[in-house]
């Protein structure tokens, strides 16, 4: 295969991964962030407790996250030919992702929201704040680094699941690297695939570290 | 002074339920007036901050009814119930202000609760800031403040809605000395100035002699003593109140003086301070006595607490200052 072949296919490859990770996450937030509040908000000793409702939210985030994403991958296929309309390419891979995407995402969500300091809740709620105005104006806020450092987690996690997407006939990186170095054997487009890859991780990790220490208002500027 | 304020009625308070229930609350009946700085003391696990919560219902009670300001909270929907707290103020050990707001923020934050304006809201919180010192610091961050700086924020905050009730739940208690005096002055003095009324739970005495009208001694989960803090001082009748109040009531062990003989006085205020009672009697008998150890205090011109004699050798001196003790009206005994 000529070079310049090769080097479209991965600037494509690439934009293709960008494009299933990032779209999968933003559609997982979408649903993840709400269940995770929820999680948070319904628990035994929330703020609106519902236990019997949280147990169950609770056991079905488990059971979508203890299915392994290369069996998910497979499992889903009819559903995500009833939404997209086909089972291959990016766009196609957009379905699994966000399946897997949402409950770790929830989780991710209620572990941030769960380090909010329990007497500043408590301290709104003496002021007369409703459950709605804690989570808006105490919660969310005051885990804002911690959340935009899960994101960061996310991304990465998921950017990881888009790699496997290859397999079944998804795109991106992750699928050249299966359909070029895996299957023809060519351990140098594996190479580049993995190091890619790698640095798109490190940078999404850099990006969500930095972000949450400059808007991290605890951290003391001088002292 | 006379108009009620808070009024607590039966309240029993249990958490759990079954054989692991536990309870925090028994039975508390308990009245504090408009204006008044009311003290509420016990040691830890006594229940304090149970009661203290029990009042703008942050717990909720098993029975009995809580007034305030004439409304009859635990009748209230949550909906009303959140509206009444607005005239509740309350502040923390731990501050609990939000630490990504701004100094100035943290103040707006009841009044944007309430619907008032941002503008509007700012002015007010300004305002506050400069009645409490910290007008300087209105655009730092919480984590830049110490803590007796975090503190007057969040009694800013807490007025900030001029309520006609404060809540103090050991407010001080994470405070180094001077830091804790300051803070009981500015509640003193907010006290004074805003008619505000005053509930300080704490577990050091020296809160309540600084700033209290009336004490209440919370312990096993009642109020064992109910006063005003020079009654409760004079004359505490509870084990708990004298606990609290008498000083060294955990002297150092006998092992700790060593070889001789030891007698321990106890001042229980029916002593007065003109009166240089240990001089007076190494005077009168000659023979010197070594003080191991002291733990007394005055109040009212009065002394309390007690101290740690070791006796000269001199049995005669001895017997000699039994009968000036005895004669002064002073109890003391042999350490053994």
């Amino acid at each position: 295969m000529q070079l310049t072949e090769m080097l479209s296919l991965i600037v494509k490859g690439f934009w293709e991964t960008l494009y299933m990770t990032l779209g999968s996450t933003i559609v997982a937030y979408a649903l993840g962030l709400p269940l995770g509040l929820l999680l948070v908000l319904t628990d035994p000793k929330g703020l609106k407790p519902m236990p019997v409702f949280n147990r169950v939210l609770g056991i079905v985030i488990n059971l979508l996250r203890s299915v392994p994403f290369i069996i998910l991958l497979v499992w889903v296929m009819p559903v995500t030919r009833a939404i997209m309309g086909t089972t291959i390419g990016s766009k196609a891979t957009l379905v699994p992702l966000f399946i897997a995407a949402a409950p770790f995402i929830a989780r991710m969500v209620e572990s941030s929201a769960r380090e909010v300091n329990q007497g500043v809740i408590e301290a709104a709620q003496a002021m007369g704040a409703s459950p709605w105005e804690i989570l808006v104006k105490v919660i969310l806020p005051e885990a804002k680094p911690s959340l935009i450092v899960g994101a960061a987690i996310a991304v990465t996690t998921i950017l990881g699941y888009s790699a496997m997407a290859g397999i079944v006939g998804g795109g991106g990186l992750g699928a050249i690297a299966i359909n070029y170095g895996y299957y023809r054997s060519n351990s140098n487009v594996m190479l580049v695939m993995v190091v890619l890859l790698v640095l798109i991780v490190q940078v999404f990790q850099e990006v969500g570290t930095r972000i949450a220490q400059r808007l991290d208002r605890r951290i003391r500027e001088r002292d | 002074m006379a108009t009620p304020i808070i009024e607590l009625q039966g309240i029993t308070k249990t958490f759990g339920t079954g054989a692991g229930a536990v309870t925090a609350l028994k039975d508390v009946d308990l009245t504090i007036y408009e204006g008044e700085i009311f003290g509420v003391i016990g040691l830890s696990g006594a229940g304090k901050s149970t009661l203290v919560r029990c009042i703008n219902l942050l717990e909720k009670p098993t029975a009995g009814k809580v007034i305030v300001n004439g409304q009859e909270l635990t009748a209230l929907s949550q909906k009303e119930l959140r509206e009444q707290r607005r005239s509740i103020g309350m502040i923390f050990q731990g501050f609990n202000l939000l630490m990504q707001r701004s100094v100035l923020d943290n103040v707006c934050f009841p009044l944007e609760l309430c619907g008032v304006g941002r503008k509007e809201a700012r002015v007010k919180a300004q305002k506050l800031l400069e009645r409490v010192g910290l007008e300087s610091k209105k655009d730092a961050y919480p984590a830049q403040l110490s803590g007796g700086q975090m503190q007057r924020v969040a009694i800013a905050r807490a007025l900030a809605t001029d309520p006609k009730v404060l809540l103090c739940d050991e407010a001080t208690s994470a405070l180094d000395p001077t830091t804790t005096l300051s803070i009981l002055d500015l509640l003193k003095e907010l006290n004074r100035e805003l008619n505000v009324t005053v509930v300080i739970i704490t577990h050091e005495m020296k809160v309540v002699e600084a700033v209290c009208n009336r004490v209440a001694i919370l312990a096993d989960n009642k109020i064992e003593e109910l006063g005003t803090v020079e009654e409760i001082f004079r004359q505490p009748k509870s084990l708990a109140a004298r606990q609290l109040i008498v000083p060294g009531s955990q002297a150092p062990s006998r092992e700790s003086f060593g070889a001789g003989r030891f007698w321990r006085l106890t001042f229980d205020g029916s002593e007065k301070t003109e009166q240089p009672l240990v001089a007076e009697m190494v005077l009168r008998t000659g023979a010197p006595v070594n003080i191991v150890f002291a733990d007394t205090r005055a109040l009212n011109g009065r002394i309390y607490g007690q101290m740690i004699l070791q006796l000269p050798e001199n049995e005669l001196a001895v017997t000699e200052m039994g009968r000036y003790l005895t004669e002064s009206g002073v109890s003391f005994e042999e350490v053994i």
